[in-house]
């Protein structure tokens, strides 16, 4: 082997150059925000090492489901049916609740709200970076995500996407220390605004006067008023409010539904914001269920 | 030559799926630094083939994986690599142990220059549970060194 740098550059000026380079290229992606249509084929193109990490769970998880004894399988059904019986009894309710909706909205003249499409996504990853909550799904462009699209999970909102990728996606969890949310309290509809913590079961309610009517226990819902998140689901429940009158605002920490520690299955939403004001005759109240599997098209009212 | 390409980036992909590979969240604290060690390897063996340009090249790749900001890696990963490669003569008479020692004190430098790096973009706080990657990193360093070079005289890499 060579003991002398023969070829290129002198360690000194590679270390320059490289230096130089990543300030640059964290000006332009920080600042800049340059990199934000070449993301989608830089995480194409690392999406295989995401794969092969993402492997050994995967082998795990279906070993473990091949070796699940029939009793097991046999219990999860009965329960899965019961809760099937539980829940259709709730929709047939809700049929009636949604139909009588539409009524009263067309009788006050108000804008109908639209059905928007829905599709399952898999959590693939999520973050090994300690200073920020994300996480990966298994869907991407090639699914129709998009830039800051809402993620809910099963109780509540989880986050938006945050990068496409072609085959999957990144998202970034309401309780990033660079996320905030509008919401409102379903008691008494009053704004705030929910901004996360960086700990993934706290949220904080910033800029509370004192004299605002919350309490432990109130639920918040997105208000939809950003644009980026619909409106009417559940997004935190407060879980400590300090008055203390020495400073300018009361404290309130907020806890989210979502389980973001437990994440497996997570719901895409596509919103349809532009269809919000039509007439009532477009709405077609029906379910359907397309051909692909996991994309489900039916109608949501609040 | 194809051949040593092949094992040096082999190994250095490895790290990067180790890196990333999904771990309970009790043991996650304790993921090593598996690419800045296995980096710290070749920039030492071979410090003409792999310096800081190979870490600039790695560094991007895991600021894309792990979704940090561009660059952030890449500027660790870099001066890291290069107090390594300026060095090398002395290091390699180390041994393995004290060897291990540097290893962890550059692992300090990399997580505290990626955690001020963001802390300047983001405002986040610094926790003391961002450093057990050093312990771990110096704990991993002899079976790392002990495994690469096993490799590269197998495959007489020079």
């Amino acid at each position: 082997m060579d003991t002398i740098f023969t070829r290129g550059p002198s360690l000194n000026n590679r270390l320059t150059l490289a230096l130089v380079l990543s300030v640059l290229l964290i000006f332009v992606d920080h600042k800049l925000e340059g990199f934000k249509s070449t993301r989608v084929y830089l995480n194409s193109l690392m999406s295989p090492i995401q794969y092969l990490a993402n492997l050994p769970g995967l082998i795990l998880s279906e070993s473990a489901q091949r070796l699940t004894s029939k009793e097991q399988l046999l219990a999860e059904n009965q329960t899965m049916s019961n809760q099937l019986l539980l829940m259709s009894e709730k929709l047939q309710q809700f049929d009636v609740v949604v139909k009588e909706n539409e009524q009263l909205r067309a009788l006050l003249q108000a804008p109908m709200r639209k059905g928007s499409r829905k599709m399952v996504a898999e959590l693939m990853a999520v973050d090994k970076n300690p200073y920020s909550q994300q996480v990966v799904i298994n869907k991407g462009a090639i699914d129709g995500v998009y830039l800051s699209q809402p993620v809910i999970d099963d109780s509540g909102i989880v986050g938006q996407v945050m990068e496409v990728g072609s085959i999957n996606s990144r998202v970034l969890l309401v309780a990033d220390v660079t996320h905030a949310i509008p919401v409102r309290s379903l008691r008494n509809d009053i704004r705030f605004i929910a901004t996360g913590s960086g700990s993934l079961n706290e949220l904080y309610v910033e800029h509370v006067p004192h004299s605002v009517d919350i309490q432990e226990g109130d639920l918040l819902v997105s208000s939809g008023l950003g644009g980026v998140f619909p409106e009417g689901y559940p997004v935190a429940r407060v879980t400590q409010v300090v008055r203390d009158e020495s400073r300018p605002f009361a404290r309130v920490i907020v806890t989210p539904t979502a389980s973001l520690d437990r994440l497996r299955h997570l719901l895409l939403l596509w919103q349809e914001g532009d269809d919000r004001g039509e007439s009532v005759d477009d709405i077609d109240s029906e379910s359907e269920i397309e051909p692909e599997d996991n994309v489900v098209e039916e109608s949501e009212d609040a | 030559m194809r051949k040593r390409n092949v094992i040096i980036w082999g190994s250095i992909i490895i790290a990067l799926v180790l890196q990333i590979v999904p771990l309970p969240i009790q043991a996650d604290v304790y993921r090593p630094d598996w690419v800045l060690v296995v980096l710290a390897y070749w920039s030492m063996a071979l410090p003409n083939r792999v310096n800081v340009g190979v870490a600039f090249i790695t560094g991007v790749a895991m600021d894309i994986l792990v979704g940090t900001t561009l660059g952030i890696h890449s500027l660790g990963l870099s001066v890291s690599i290069y107090i390594l490669a300026a060095n090398y003569q002395r290091l390699r008479n180390y041994s393995v142990w004290q060897q291990a020692i540097i290893i962890g004190l550059l692992s300090s430098l990399y997580h505290l220059m990626t955690f001020w790096v963001q802390h300047l973009l983001t405002d986040i706080y610094f926790q003391f549970d961002y450093l057990w990657p050093v312990a771990a990193s110096m704990v991993l360093w002899p079976w790392v060194f002990w495994l690469l070079r096993k490799t590269r005289r197998q495959f007489s890499i020079m």
